[in-house]
């Protein structure tokens, strides 16, 4: 029993419809994990990129340093170093805010390259254009060269929002009760594992499906010149 | 071309820039008035283009003094001798405009949103006040009823056109045209001179033309300079140095292009 459901093992379809509440209340979890590490690497990878992008040599390689940092070390040291090594240091936080956190910051370091390839990939035309018109740094950023580079960035930005939901699961190591740990525990007690695990996996594919489809409609519905952000 | 004022706005004097080893503007001098339509033409890579592109903004150079107006385009006591804060380089720009080769229209916006957007970001102009006067200007181009099209459902020579009204929408001092025509199929050409030949009727308007369109360059301009090596060779009025060139490289220069 968990939560108040009880598990009947008799037929592999009993089992499933018994366990389904539990698993679909772990799917929540999952959903908005990824929702929450995929904002933060929204926002986090554009300021990576345009502090990148800096003319301050200090601030360029500062940042640069800190996205090898993230790229180069394994998720699940993160995960552990933000959730039982912090403490030690005074900072603690919720196992939930600490997983979102930690995607979203290996997250950021993954999207900050795919911005600034976007960003990069505008031709140099554009920036002389905004700066005869003298518009700030910032303005051209905004309103130039971020809304071309959109469309180009749009498909890899979605390989990577795939790529975080099917790494959810590792939350389950600092006890955020997700999917795919809630899966585990119910194999642990009834000791058949087959059922929980498959539903777990069918769900995760039909989740990453529904995503590959809307990215797809989104990139068609996208105008490849860009669009204006205001 | 001296009787339209005594202090030049424009003034080069010694300049000197380089990429790495090469030296593109050697101890360059050079003035313009308030008001002169110069043309600067000579073969590529002899710096007439760089010119523009320093006024600009878009290079720094390495010696000399540059001033737009009285303003010197370095800032004493800014990092090192030859640099300026970009709040003063914008002060700059404020006054110069330019036309690019390659037209350099923003494609996520239509004609009108392409014409305003620095209006209203940089100069702080009201919405309707910029549109209204973003008609006036395409009329003027004679594209006002492009106005909502996006600038790839525009041919070369019309993009152009817009890409002119665009930098007058910013009320520049000083015009600058950097080999407007020479992405243009032949056919197109036309219409953009059209265009430019008008502005050069502005009594006010400053223009510096890089362009090969020497009989334009002969109808519009007070000044024709010949640029080579990083230096002018010759200069003078447009049909002294298209009609009768003195100096040897600017008749080799002129037989070659007119062949």
């Amino acid at each position: 029993m968990m939560y108040g459901y009880e598990w009947d093992t008799t037929t592999w379809l009993t089992y499933t419809i018994s366990i389904l509440p539990i698993i679909l209340i772990g799917l929540t979890v999952t959903l908005k994990a990824a929702a929450a590490g995929f904002a933060i690497a929204l926002v986090l990878g554009l300021v990576f990129a345009l502090l990148r992008r800096s003319q301050v040599k200090l601030i360029s390689w500062t940042t640069a340093f800190i996205v090898e940092f993230l790229r180069d070390t394994p998720l699940l040291v993160q995960l552990f170093f933000l959730y039982y090594v912090l403490p030690n240091f005074g900072i603690v936080m919720p196992a939930f805010l600490t997983g979102a956190l930690a995607l979203g910051l290996q997250y950021a370091a993954y999207t900050s390259e795919v911005y600034r390839g976007g960003i990069e990939a505008v031709h140099h035309g554009q920036w002389e254009a905004a700066t005869a018109l003298n518009l700030t740094r910032l303005q051209t950023y905004r309103d130039i060269v971020i809304p071309q580079a959109v469309p180009r960035i749009v498909p890899a930005m979605g390989n990577y929002l795939v790529a975080m939901i099917k790494e959810t699961p590792v939350l389950s190591v600092i006890t955020v009760l997700e999917m795919m740990g809630l899966a585990n525990m119910i194999g642990e007690r009834t000791f058949e594992y087959l059922v929980p695990l498959t539903l777990v996996g069918l769900i995760f594919l039909l989740l990453t499906l529904i995503c590959s489809a809307g990215l797809h409609r989104l990139q068609k519905a996208l105008p490849k010149a860009g669009i204006p952000l205001r | 071309m001296n009787e339209k004022t005594d202090t030049p706005l424009i003034e080069f004097s010694d300049v000197t820039k380089r990429f790495g080893i090469l030296t593109v503007l050697d101890q360059f001098s050079f003035s313009v008035a308030k008001g002169e339509k110069v043309t600067l033409i000579g073969p590529s890579g002899s710096g007439k283009s760089t010119v523009l592109r320093i006024l600009m903004t878009l290079e720094p150079f390495q010696e000399g003094r540059l001033t737009l107006d009285g303003m010197s385009y370095h800032e004493p006591g800014v990092g090192g001798r030859f640099q300026a804060s970009e709040k003063h380089l914008r002060q700059i720009r404020n006054h110069v405009g330019m036309v690019f080769q390659s037209f350099n229209l923003f494609p996520h916006m239509t004609v009108l949103r392409n014409i305003v957007e620095a209006p209203i970001r940089v100069l702080g102009m009201a919405r309707a006040e910029a549109e209204a006067r973003a008609i006036e200007l395409l009329q003027m181009v004679g594209l006002a009823d492009k106005k909502d099209h996006y600038p790839v459902q525009l041919s070369g020579g019309q993009q152009q056109r817009v890409a002119i009204a665009r930098a007058m929408a910013m009320r520049p001092r000083v015009l600058l045209f950097d080999e407007p025509t020479s992405a243009l199929d032949p056919q197109l050409v036309g219409e953009v001179l059209s265009v430019i030949r008008d502005l050069a009727h502005e009594h006010d308007l400053t223009m510096l033309l890089v362009t090969h369109e020497m009989r334009f360059a002969r109808e519009v301009s007070d000044r024709v300079c010949f640029f080579d090596k990083g230096r002018i060779c010759e200069q003078g009025a447009p049909e002294a140095i298209l009609g009768a060139p003195k100096n040897e490289r600017t008749r080799e220069f002129l037989s070659s292009i007119l062949s």
